[in-house]
């Protein structure tokens, strides 16, 4: 679904990927841990298509379609989604605009009608109540005046509601209370499909004991050092990230 | 010629075919016509023109629609297309000409008037004299003057003591597209007694082809406590030339709250004057200019706090793409002696592109020292990570570009409570983007979801 090759990535000319690589097949959900400063965040914008990342090397293929050619918009059209660690506040633009302006560019992009209001608001109210919360939160503008944790709900909603096919969660944990954690972990768990692929970029453990990894990868200075299953996580938990640097450079 | 001289043939060539006047009137034209005569038009050397050049409007050639020879008639189907879906009391004027058949005033409740100028002078012209010209003067501008010596039409409006008006009365200028450029002197008055209360828009509107020249003048007063609030919605064509003032007087606690929401025009001029006369008086002034291309629309509004205890809130909002240019000019007066007012004033400006101009000025002159005011001015771009976050949803760049506009529009438009003007203004914004996507479904969605 995803392959990623070589990956080089430079931030106003310092290197930050040296050379990731990384294969997520549909169904799986992938977990990618590591110190600060690995460039655990900066290979979920890349893949986006944030501005002031320059791909120095390397390829992005989703679907077989080279990502690094397609717009940001396409991309998202296309079902690469991702939650933002720190979602950006929109003043004045409701998060029903969003959400409908979000969901029928998409269906547009499929070549599929307008989604009819009711059957929209009718989708719109069951995803907010998964999620557990308020309606009003629809009328007020994107992310303005949210605490952390309902920006990170609000991400989750726009993923149930838009579907994508890999929906990239960066730092998804950060900023939760454990109440908060559960909610954002039981919305992304409905999200778990065969047809479906999650990556999460997290620095904490604890996520993952809600939303279990098939694959986890540990991110060390740009390059994926090691790849296991999702005891690794609790490894890493207990022992850090040193013995894995030392044993790859052994 | 001159291009005042122009102007002045156009003036005495009317006055040969006009009919008898009262001498009142006649006196005012010549008033108005001499005060013009030696003001001359603006030019960027007079302070208050500064960013303003109206040599389009100096040197055009402009007939009345009373004397032009070949008027294009607009057809009942197109006034109905510019008309605002409202239940309202409906006055319309086609290039300043009333028109009855456009005009329903069916609903006229007790104790309200609303009539055209030209009826209201003829019932009992003495009683419109009084107060016409009382607070617009010909010493305000050229453009007063201009107005004082042409007008024979326009809207008067008169609230008894304690009359509440539900239904907005509407007062519509058309503008049509017509071989020859038209131009009109429209004037309003309103006159609110103590506790009335009303709605009153001015709407201009016109056909996409129409080149005209309207120079409307309107004064307001307010008696004790009464409310009034104030629409301008200036939707004209992009090749049509607009000047307009529009004068209050407020007495003890009356509430006046203008909304001057401008979409369309080449060249427009807005001057906003409210007189804060005794204490409890309030002026709320609300602005939003959405100009593209190379339209160029001028705002300058005035509140004198003549007495303590008065108040002035004022918010306008700016929003300026292609070569287009804009400006704000917002001056707050307050006395020594008024004492405990509070003044307050914002604008903000948008520009989406880098050749898209705002000359933005705040003046405040206070001579009382018991007071509160601020004021603040801002000018920036969209928000670019905005952008990205809207993009990174499947929402392409033209319409992410286009909701983050409506949106900087939207908190201005948020105190509109007549929602057909709030749909028409949010549905231009939108609707002059690139239409990739419809922005305008999105405005009825929140409606929808209001409404369950």
């Amino acid at each position: 679904m995803l392959e990623v090759k070589d990956l080089h990535v430079t931030v106003e000319g310092k290197e930050i990927l040296k050379g990731l690589s990384l294969t997520i097949n549909p169904g799986e959900v992938h977990a990618i841990m590591g110190p600060n400063g690995a460039g655990k965040s900066t290979l979920s914008a890349v893949i986006a298509g944030k501005d002031g990342y320059e791909v120095t090397s390397g390829t992005i293929t989703f679907e077989g379609k080279d990502v690094l050619e397609m717009d940001i918009e396409e991309r998202a059209c296309a079902g690469l989604l991702l939650g933002f660690q720190y979602p950006v506040e929109i003043p004045g633009v409701k998060n029903i605009y969003l959400l409908k302006a979000a969901l029928n560019a998409q269906r547009a992009a499929r070549g599929e009608d307008e989604m009819p209001a009711p059957e929209f608001m009718k989708l719109v109210r069951e995803k907010i109540k998964f999620m557990k919360m308020d309606s009003s939160f629809l009328q007020r503008a994107v992310n303005e005046g949210f605490s952390g944790g309902e920006k990170k709900r609000n991400e989750i909603l726009q993923m149930l509601l838009l579907q994508p096919k890999l929906a990239m969660l960066d730092e998804i944990d950060s900023g939760l209370d454990i109440d908060a954690m559960k909610v954002v972990a039981d919305g992304v768990n409905s999200l778990r499909d065969a047809n479906r692929a999650i990556l999460m970029v997290t620095h904490y453990q604890r996520l993952l004991d809600h939303i279990v990894p098939d694959v986890v990868h540990v991110l060390v200075d740009g390059r994926i050092v090691k790849t296991g299953g999702k005891d690794l996580a609790l490894e890493l938990e207990s022992r850090g990230y040193e013995w894995v640097l030392e044993e790859s450079a052994a | 010629m001159s291009d005042e001289q122009t102007f002045l043939d156009a003036l005495s060539a009317r006055g040969t075919r006009r009919g008898a006047e009262p001498t009142w009137i006649a006196a005012r034209r010549q008033a108005g016509a001499a005060r013009f005569e030696a003001l001359g038009f603006p030019t960027r050397r007079d302070e208050a023109f500064k960013y303003t050049d109206v040599r389009a409007i100096a040197r055009g050639d402009f007939t009345l629609a009373q004397d032009a020879q070949d008027l294009t008639p607009l057809s009942p189907a197109t006034a109905a297309a510019l008309t605002l879906p409202l239940e309202a009391l409906r006055l319309t004027f086609v290039d300043g000409i009333f028109a009855p058949e456009l005009s329903d005033l069916a609903a006229l409740p007790s104790g309200v008037s609303v009539e055209p100028l030209s009826q209201a002078l003829a019932d009992n012209h003495e009683a419109v004299g009084g107060a016409l010209g009382r607070l617009a003067g010909v010493d305000f501008s050229p453009f007063t003057a201009l107005n004082t010596s042409f007008a024979e039409e326009g809207a008067v409006i008169r609230l008894a003591p304690g009359t509440v008006v539900e239904a907005p009365i509407l007062v519509q200028f058309l503008s049509r597209a017509n071989a020859t450029p038209l131009m009109s002197h429209p004037r309003v008055l309103i006159e609110a007694g103590a506790r009335s209360q009303a709605t009153v828009i001015e709407h201009q509107v016109g056909e996409e082809e129409a080149a005209n020249f309207s120079n409307l003048v309107s004064e307001v007063m307010l008696e004790r406590g009464a409310i009034l609030t104030h629409y301008k919605l200036q939707e004209a064509s992009l090749k049509d030339l607009h000047v307009s003032s529009l004068h209050i007087d407020q007495g003890r606690d009356s509430r006046f709250t203008s909304f001057n929401l401008n979409l369309g025009g080449s060249l427009v001029r807005n001057d906003i004057v409210a007189e804060l006369n005794a204490q409890g008086a309030e002026a709320n002034y609300y602005g939003l200019f959405f100009a593209q291309g190379r339209q160029h629309v001028d705002n300058h509004t005035l509140v004198n706090h003549n007495a303590p205890h008065t108040f002035s809130n004022e918010n306008y909002k700016g929003i300026l793409g292609d070569r287009a240019h804009g400006v704000f000019n917002g001056k707050v007066i307050v006395r020594r002696e008024s004492q405990k007012i509070e003044a307050h004033q914002s604008n903000a400006n948008l520009l989406l592109s880098d050749r898209a101009e705002i000359d933005t000025k705040p003046e405040l002159e206070i001579y009382a020292d018991d007071v509160k005011c601020s004021h603040g001015a801002t000018t920036g771009q969209l928000d670019e990570e905005a952008i990205f976050a809207l993009r990174a949803r499947g929402i392409d760049e033209e319409t992410a570009r286009g909701l983050l506009t409506l949106a900087f529009a939207g908190e201005v438009m948020e105190q509109v409570s007549l929602d057909a003007v709030a749909e028409r203004v949010e549905r231009t914004v939108a609707g002059k983007l690139p239409e990739r996507f419809n922005l305008a479904g999105l405005v009825e969605v929140a409606a929808a979801l209001d409404e369950e």
